[in-house]
């Protein structure tokens, strides 16, 4: 059977890895490749890299990374933060990324979608949306969660689907960095809305919460940072208590 | 011994040199017809989607080459899939190498199937010492149905083969380069054909 993923998130600024606290107060947690290789060791299913750096040298420094990694650990990895061209996603595929993730340059420019998954397949662009709720209503958000759209969650998630995103990442900005779980409500709204693998992130605090976002938010895949970065959670045990509850794992 | 990855284009053809790496080889990458038949082993990779890698293929002459070859070929993914008699996916005319038509899930699953699943009934030397029910990594919206030439098959919506084998010709749907040490083992094995 197809199983479950757990994904651990690595946010990168300058070559190193940080994660922010509801995207501020970045703190220091380590060397990514390192991180990499750790983690896939103890069974990652997956690893993300989030690139927030927005220097002149970004890219090269990023392009650096992607190589290291690839070198090194031999499951697939996603790379995103600050793409928005065609070129940007060969550099990255070329030195050894599988997927990459786009987020603000797909509201601005819809389009992109639909030439990434034309260039190089459906399978390696992932849609990031950022979400959150304004009266009731799952507002898309940009910059971090800075920014408000006009788009609405739901619609947003269908229309990139059309365009041929193969995968949606759905951060609930009002989980994110709360450690009290994931958005399960809307998940699985979106997983009834959509037929692309939806990847749940932001709220990750405790085992019991990967539980229920795979069984009541019907997420394909579970990503999470600072859980796993600060060693609160162990991947290995993590999936095995996801076994013990009847989830389909890699062990 | 000389590995040549065949380059028409298509595929993400970096993470296959750095597995082939971490196995203590290096392979070179190629469209030339002669350094592809002169290798001892050669890999066809392939990602996207299938029309329009079967007309890189077609550009360049490859899709006469391959099927013409004698030494052990792996074709990874896309490559497996073009190396069938054809596939729904643009409605693609294959190398006919191997006897069987790749068609799409239906919506009752999630397309792609993106992911770890198990591969079993598992025959031929490229998964010697593999335990049966062991994870790949898969991403793929079509797929060959189970038949003759299945060497291995996964569960996705039905039993299909996500291995094939015919002569000295391979093909795995799964991606042994990203498939963690299991994966590595695999692709060590072809390397010993």
């Amino acid at each position: 059977m197809l199983t479950k993923r757990i994904i651990p998130c690595l946010d990168i600024k300058n070559g190193r890895t940080v994660k922010g606290v509801n995207f501020v107060d970045l703190r220091d947690a380590g060397d990514p490749v390192e991180l990499a290789k750790i983690y896939s060791n103890e069974g990652a299913d997956e690893l993300v890299f989030l690139d927030i750096s927005a220097t002149e040298e970004r890219r090269k420094t990023l392009v650096d990374l992607v190589r290291k990694v690839a070198s090194t650990i031999n499951i697939p990895f996603t790379v995103g933060g600050g793409i928005s061209s065609v070129e940007d996603v060969e550099i990255l595929l070329q030195n050894g990324a599988d997927k990459v993730s786009i987020n603000s340059s797909a509201v601005k420019n819809p389009q992109l979608i639909n030439d990434l998954a034309q260039k190089f397949g459906s399978q390696c662009v992932v849609v990031a949306i950022d979400a959150k709720q304004i009266e009731g209503r799952w507002v898309v958000h940009l910059v971090g969660g800075k920014v408000p759209t006009e788009l609405n969650l739901f619609d947003w998630a269908k229309e990139v689907e059309q365009r041929g995103a193969g995968e949606i990442l759905f951060t609930s900005m009002d989980n994110d960095g709360t450690k009290n779980g994931f958005a399960n409500e809307a998940l699985a709204k979106l997983s009834s809305l959509v037929n692309i693998p939806i990847i749940a992130s932001g709220g990750a605090g405790n085992i019991h919460h990967f539980v229920d976002t795979f069984k009541d938010g019907k997420a394909d895949a579970a990503l999470a940072a600072s859980v796993f970065h600060f060693k609160e959670i162990e991947i290995k045990t993590l999936k095995k208590e996801l076994k013990n509850s009847n989830i389909e794992v890699r062990l | 011994m000389k590995i040549v990855i065949i380059n028409y284009g298509a595929g993400n053809i970096q993470s296959i040199m750095f597995a082939i790496e971490r196995l203590g080889f290096k392979a070179i990458l190629s469209n030339n017809p002669e350094e592809i038949k002169a290798a001892d082993k050669v890999i066809f990779p392939g990602v996207g989607e299938a029309s329009s890698a079967m007309k890189m293929l077609l550009a360049s002459g490859l899709d006469r080459l391959i099927p013409t070859l004698k030494q052990p070929v792996l074709g990874i993914c896309l490559g497996m899939q073009l190396m069938c008699n054809k596939s729904e996916e643009g409605d693609t005319k294959g190398l006919g190498i191997f006897d069987v038509d790749v068609i799409k899930f239906t919506s009752k699953v999630k397309v792609p199937q993106m992911g770890w699943n198990q591969i079993y009934n598992l025959k031929s030397a490229l998964f010697e010492g593999i335990a049966e029910n062991e994870y790949m990594y898969l991403v793929h919206s079509f797929y060959a149905p189970d038949c003759e030439e299945s060497i291995s098959t996964t569960n996705y919506q039905m039993e299909y083969a996500s291995a094939l084998k015919k002569d000295n010709f391979y093909g795995t749907q799964f991606h042994p380069e990203k498939s963690g040490d299991v994966g590595e083992k695999i692709l060590g094995n072809f390397l010993k054909l």
